[in-house]
């Protein structure tokens, strides 16, 4: 089913795609024309399939659960920050925040993301097949953050139990960030992130970063750090 | 918040509809910035005829027009809603405290190729007003305010223009912006208002004496403290720069026939062929420029 944003308001295609009717059949859309509008495809809770085909704005695909959203375009800040379930696949770049807070479900970039891609994320999978920018994984408390390119300035600040995986550089670790040693049992979590990003590529060319755990109650020693 | 947009044209094909694109960018960002709005507008006449664009606020145009004539000897001079634009092969050094010397009006912006008009009030009404539609030119800067720091006044809306040609908005917040108009105002700049803006483009002008765009921007990363996306427009081109931090959005996307950059993606959905435009956002703490 295609819903076009130059005929049909915003609101109304969300509310359809917040209230699908499980009795009846449908469960593919293709929205056309986006043109950038903020909160499309917020709050969805139905196994769905949904293609966005165009650039959006902000939060695109905000607390998803259960839907897969494809994206044939670039994201605004903060695509599906909260997401509890389902998978949201981006084609092109993200702006900031991507994955933000987000407590489930899979998020896989083709292109790059800017500053603090997976802030604070609570157990979501997020897949960058390019680079992501500063502060990247700032707060991120539990899920994996999979980089095939490079990392910016203070990857991984003041981190909690996300694992982070890089294969190209990183410019700089954030506080209490540290590299670690990849395990077999990373190794095996790695592969299986990879194959669902459709990539080939070997866990042994990344490196894991993590927390070194030494921020995480209060000591006066380590006062300049916080 | 406060959107700000730009469009610096690489070909021709586009001078003529230069006011509607912009306009329709400026309208866009109304969410972001309710409050005032303004536009420069470069087109190079290639003469030494030089533009000053004035605000009349209360002042009759009649008035204006009976006084200044027997001061200045002007070519042209056009009412455009209550900006005017006078035209005069006459330097600013001798025009500048002429006009200075009226109280009730504001000198907005002047140079070789500059028009400037903003006003308080939403972007749709701004536009609307000063037939932005009709504009055409080579490059334009545009601005939305959502006032957070100085009243919403015409010498509080951007863009802000202290020097020849040269005019800045911004989307954010300096810190700083006290002690550093003192320092200013010591070394003989002048400003209007209360306003953080007007203070980074009095700092631009003033740097840019002895530097060029660039290398004036890349001074401003030490200097000018707080949030901030800048794009600073001069008679060839514009430049943009975000802070370190990069907390205030900024997309820009560019084809063989333009640049354009807005605050978001929205506002430049209506550019020719912008879905195959190489589209990115600018990287914190670096100065992209186009033009000279």
């Amino acid at each position: 089913m295609n819903l076009d944003l130059k005929k049909l308001k915003l609101r109304s295609v969300n509310e359809k795609l917040q209230n699908i009717d499980r009795k009846k059949n449908k469960r593919d859309f293709v929205i056309s024309n986006p043109e950038g509008n903020h909160a499309i495809c917020a709050g969805l809770t139905e196994n769905i399939e949904v293609t966005i085909k165009g650039h959006v704005g902000y939060y695109c695909a905000g607390m998803n659960q259960n839907a897969n959203i494809v994206v044939d375009g670039n994201v605004g800040t903060g695509v599906a920050e909260n997401m509890m379930s389902g998978k949201v696949h981006v084609k092109g770049n993200a702006s900031q925040s991507a994955g933000a807070t987000a407590h489930g479900g899979t998020l896989i970039i083709d292109g790059d993301t800017s500053s603090r891609c997976g802030i604070s994320m609570k157990g979501i999978d997020i897949i960058v097949k390019g680079s992501v920018g500063h502060m990247s994984a700032f707060m991120a408390q539990s899920g994996n953050l999979v980089v095939f390119g490079n990392a910016g300035e203070a990857l991984g600040d003041s981190l909690y139990e996300t694992n982070i995986y890089v294969k190209g550089k990183v410019k700089s670790l954030g506080a209490d960030c540290e590299e670690k040693k990849m395990d077999k049992k990373h190794k095996s979590k790695l592969k299986e992130l990879l194959k669902k990003a459709g990539s080939n590529i070997k866990p042994d060319q990344f490196k894991r970063y993590g927390s070194a755990r030494k921020l995480y109650n209060f000591n006066i020693d380590n006062v300049s750090n916080y | 918040m406060c959107g700000i947009v730009g469009i610096y044209l690489k070909s021709k094909k586009f001078e003529k509809s230069l006011g509607g694109m912009l306009s329709k960018m400026l309208v866009s960002m109304e969410s972001r910035g309710p409050d005032s709005a303004g536009f420069a507008i470069y087109n190079s006449d290639k003469n030494k005829t030089y533009k000053y664009s004035i605000c009349l606020n209360e002042m009759s145009f009649e008035k204006f027009k009976k006084e200044i004539k027997k001061k200045v000897k002007f070519s042209s001079i056009e009412k455009n809603s209550d900006h005017i634009i006078l035209k005069s092969i006459e330097k600013p050094n001798k025009i500048l405290p002429i006009l200075e010397s009226y109280e009730k009006i504001s000198l907005v912006g002047y140079g070789k190729s500059i028009e400037i008009f903003k006003q308080v009030g939403s972007p749709s009404n701004v536009v609307k007003k000063f037939n932005l539609d009709n504009f055409s030119g080579t490059h334009a800067i545009g601005h939305t305010r959502m006032a957070t720091e100085s009243a919403i006044t015409t010498n509080g809306s951007h863009p802000y223009s202290t020097g020849e040609d040269e005019c800045l908005v911004h989307n954010g917040s300096l810190s700083n912006h006290n002690n550093l108009r003192r320092k200013l105002k010591k070394n003989g700049s002048k400003f209007n208002s209360e306003n953080d803006t007007e203070v980074a483009a009095g700092y631009i002008s003033d740097s840019l004496k002895n530097r060029n765009l660039k290398q004036t921007l890349k001074k401003g990363l030490n200097e000018l403290d707080g949030f901030y996306t800048f794009i600073a427009g001069t008679h060839s081109g514009f430049a943009v720069l975000r802070d370190e931090i990069a907390c205030k959005p900024a997309v820009i996307a560019e084809t063989k026939d333009y640049v354009a950059i807005c605050s978001e993606f929205q506002a430049m959905a209506h550019m020719p062929n912008v879905n195959n435009a190489k589209i990115f956002e600018p990287e914190p703490g670096i100065v992209y420029s186009w033009g000279k």
